[in-house]
């Protein structure tokens, strides 16, 4: 058996808050081989993260281990130097950040982010270590290798940022590499492409890695075995395989079971009614970049209508035009079957109070500085134009309407709030005009597993209880699969397929679907072998697919 | 490229716009002032006669709107007019137009160089030092030396500068007469003897200028130590000086540069008392002299000055700024 590489033992870390310390990892041990993959997952507050840093010796500010050992091949990096650490960080154990685009350097070309490690670390010349990153750029599949790394991060698109930052851990050779969420900001098609460079990368250089995540189906493809976090806690730990198949402790099962929520498809809808909202032949641009070509489809009373896409394909340039923000270039938009005037400062009060909007980031779309009554009252007071003990009443309502108890929340400000309550805060928000229609902008998709199904329940309770009629932005296929009446496919700012869910997901696809529906990871520890397989060696290259 | 210099266009084609507006409200302040220079060169016992004859003489028996006119005329052509103070008025025969020594440009053209080298060697000493400074603060943030430098920038920007000036001269040329500490400087001086009598007020307004400068260094660099690719630096291991030279001062520049910017300008427009102190022949003590006497064109040209510095100085911050983003040199 080889030798173990990191072992981390009875960990305990500590954070501060309000000037006091609280224990937010309580004990987490694990070992790794070298070349061995070990997937962190957990909902975010698992301590993940901060667990991930640990086994580097590093803590955020604000944080620090108060118990337990980081034994890396034979350091305790627990009470070694800062110095003996920096000799250690970005040579022989590296790091791939969530976000590489803001992990990247704004000021510095990405070859010279690249070279930082291997030239301070005296492992490589400038001049070879160049030449080795272009090496690494060509087996991640970088477009370009030669060229690519002589431009700056904001030059260069999200999912290949991600490849370079791979790269950039790669370029010591080091013995581990922590991964930290390096997908969950990417597109599906995207993460498809940087998971199989990651894993044949590490598996050709035989480096360990952790690997942390919150979606169970991408660590069954990476890691050799798995550990569940909950709250700081372990709550199991198995070989990838045995995880699957037959995971022991409860909240692992209810992990696995989440997305069980799903609505029966409706009945299709009747010819000759007249949508709500109706979008007819839209173009728009943003100055004289042409963002949407053409975008037509209706939207019926109590139903939903997802629209989906990746990133950049139109879909809230779309919402922007339907709310009258981005005024169209050409085609007009419906409500009721009236033409709505296509600047929102044209429209009336009763043309603006009927369609809402909920907002991904609950965070900012709250001003931090209203109490929970205000955020509520004030459209209540706009556009109901009720006051004093009338709009406390309808506030009321409204919190008991999203479940939550009024006397408790009516003076809490939004940092006192979890994030689906936040979100919740948001619908009621929505809900205070009175508005028929609701566009939802990726409301769930800041939210752990758990939280996202409430919030779709409580919109899905909503929509039966109020008639309402959402568009549904997202770029979640499987939150489409549980909500949604009718789908919208767009790329490019363009419409490729629409119609009721239940054909979306059936096939004959529009091509384009099919490689959305293709490349939601899935939980058989092979699907990502079999799908490159499927694909071809043309796209993902020979080595790629021996290798794997 | 090209949208930079678009941009750099668009700000100058502002500036000159902004120059205009300020010339109407210096032109208009200055005429508010009360008294005239008539009445004032030829005292209390001055016959209307004598007074209305040197007003015909200076034009100032003109409407203002047609002085304006004619002063902004000349201004443009690069002719500020003629002072007052040293036209000839023994003969009430009109002024030597436009010749030798009472041009306003003659007059203000050697104060305005001299107050330039103060600035520029003020410069020279202060911004190094408070970047410096800054990055040091930075980079041992809340410490016994961050706190110290942070108290004694404090205190000396606190302290009104001729207090500052009068230490120094009391330790730099009173109780160890290292340096002069009266800078009579004239034209023809051999630069380092000039350099060596500039020096005590230049170091006096180092004292003014660096704790702005300083700290906005330090606050800029701190305010992205929290970001996740100076993380991502330390976690690559790298040495906390060069994670804050390399990684964070490239991104914090915009703001140092513009308080830079601001602190030059008070260097060429705002060093009166300094020039006092010191005896330094610069445009802030003419100008003052100027308003007293009522030398009107000398003070309006001195404004002009003065504003086109602070516009010129802001401009170029601002371009700095600009190229200083990647995002904008180096479009997608």
């Amino acid at each position: 058996m080889a030798e173990q590489l990191l072992k981390v033992r009875g960990l305990k870390i500590e954070g501060r808050s309000d000037e006091t310390w609280n224990q937010i990892v309580n004990g987490v041990d694990f070992e790794l081989k070298k070349g061995e993959v070990i997937g962190l997952i957990g909902e975010s507050g698992a301590g993940k993260s901060t667990v991930g840093l640990a086994a580097m010796g590093f803590t955020r500010d604000g944080c620090r281990i108060s118990a337990g050992e980081v034994e890396f091949d034979g350091i305790n990096l627990v009470n070694a130097s800062a110095k003996v650490k920096r000799e250690l960080l970005g040579k022989r154990i590296a790091y791939v950040a969530q976000s590489a685009a803001a992990s990247f350097n704004p000021a510095h070309r990405l070859i010279d982010q690249h070279t930082e490690a291997p030239v301070q670390h005296g492992v490589m010349s400038k001049a070879e270590s160049e030449a080795d990153g272009m090496e690494l750029y060509r087996k991640l599949r970088l477009p370009d290798p030669e060229n690519i790394g002589f431009r700056y991060p904001h030059q260069v698109s999200g999912g290949q940022l991600q490849r370079a930052m791979t790269a950039m851990a790669m370029s010591t050779r080091p013995d581990l590499i922590i991964f930290d969420e390096p997908t969950t900001a990417l597109d599906v098609t995207t993460q498809i492409e940087v998971l199989a460079s990651i894993r044949e990368i590490v598996e050709e250089f035989d480096t360990a890695a952790i690997y942390i995540t919150h979606d169970l189906a991408v660590v069954a493809q990476m890691a050799d075995k798995i550990k569940v976090l909950l709250k700081g806690d372990e709550v199991e730990e198995a070989d990838t395989r045995t995880m699957l198949s037959d995971p022991k402790e409860d909240y692992t099962k209810s992990l696995w079971a989440v997305r069980s929520f799903q609505r029966p498809q409706k009945p299709y809808v009747q010819t000759g009614q007249t949508p709500v909202v109706s979008v007819s032949n839209v173009t728009a641009a943003y100055g004289k970049v042409p963002v949407l070509h053409d975008v037509s489809f209706d939207i019926h009373a109590g139903r939903t209508v997802a629209v989906v896409g990746e990133s950049g394909s139109g879909k809230s340039t779309t919402a922007r035009c339907i709310t009258g923000l981005l005024p169209p270039k050409q085609g007009h938009i419906e409500f009721d079957g009236e033409a709505l005037p296509l600047d929102y400062r044209k429209r009336n009060k009763m043309q603006l109070r009927q369609a809402q909007m909920i907002y991904q980031m609950a965070d900012t779309a709250l001003n931090p500085r209203k109490t929970i009554g205000e955020l509520i009252g004030r459209p209540v007071q706009f556009y109901m134009g009720l006051t004093g003990k009338e709009k406390r009443k309808r506030v009321d309502s409204l919190l008991e309407e999203i479940e939550l108890e009024p006397s408790v929340y009516y003076n809490r400000l939004p940092s006192e709030l979890s994030g689906g309550q936040k979100q919740r805060i948001g619908i009621a928000r929505a809900l205070a005009a009175e508005p028929k229609f609701i566009i939802c902008d990726e409301v769930t998709s800041a939210l752990d597993q758990l939280v996202a199904e409430g919030i779709l329940k409580l919109l899905a309770k909503l929509q039966d209880e109020l008639g309402l009629s959402y568009m549904f932005i997202t770029h979640d296929l499987a939150t489409v699969k549980s909500i949604a009446d009718e789908v919208v496919v767009m790329k490019d700012g363009r419409v490729v397929e629409q119609g009721p869910k239940d054909d979306m997901f059936k096939p004959p696809h529009h091509p384009y679907t099919d490689l959305l529906l293709s490349s939601v990871p899935e939980m058989d520890p092979d699907w990502l072998t079999n799908l490159l397989k499927e694909r071809g060696v043309d796209n993902i290259g020979d080595a790629a697919v021996g290798k794997m | 490229m090209a949208s930079i210099l678009r941009i750099i266009a668009q700000r100058l084609a502002l500036g000159i716009v902004t120059l205009f507006v300020v010339s109407i409200v210096i032109f208009a302040a200055v005429n508010l002032l009360p008294g005239d220079f008539a009445q004032l060169i030829l005292g209390q016992g001055a016959t209307p006669e004598a007074v209305e004859a040197i007003r015909q003489d200076l034009g100032l028996d003109q409407p203002p709107i047609t002085r304006y006119f004619q002063w902004l005329a000349g201004a443009v052509q690069g002719d500020l007019g003629n002072s007052f103070a040293q036209a000839n008025f023994a003969s009430f025969a009109g002024t030597d137009v436009g010749t030798g020594q009472g041009s306003v440009a003659a007059q203000i053209a050697p104060r305005f160089e001299n107050t330039m080298f103060l600035a520029g060697v003020t410069a020279v000493i202060a911004v190094p030092i408070s970047i410096t400074l800054g990055v040091l603060a930075a980079l041992y943030r809340n410490s016994a030396f961050d706190r110290t430098a942070n108290i004694l920038t404090l205190s000396s920007i606190s302290s009104p500068e001729f207090f500052l000036a009068y230490i120094l001269i009391l330790f730099l040329a009173v109780l160890n007469p290292i340096l002069p500490s009266l800078s009579n400087i004239y034209d023809g001086m051999e630069l380092s003897d000039r350099f060596i009598k500039t020096l005590l007020p230049a170091l006096t307004l180092t004292l003014v200028v660096t704790a702005h400068m300083m700290r906005m260094t330090r606050a800029a660099i701190i305010n992205l130590l929290a970001s996740p690719y100076i993380e991502m630096a330390r976690l690559k291991g790298i040495s906390p000086m060069r994670v804050i030279v390399k990684h964070a001062l490239p991104n914090a520049l915009a703001p140092i540069i513009n308080v830079i910017a601001l602190n030059l300008a008070y260097l060429i427009t705002g060093v009166v008392v300094v020039e006092v102190v010191f005896v330094y022949p610069g445009i802030g003590q003419l100008f003052v002299d100027s308003v007293k006497i009522r030398d009107i064109p000398v003070v309006q040209a001195c404004c002009l000055i003065f504003a086109a510095a602070y516009i010129l100085l802001n401009l170029t911050a601002d371009i700095l700024s600009i190229i200083s983003n990647p995002r904008l040199r180096h479009p997608k």
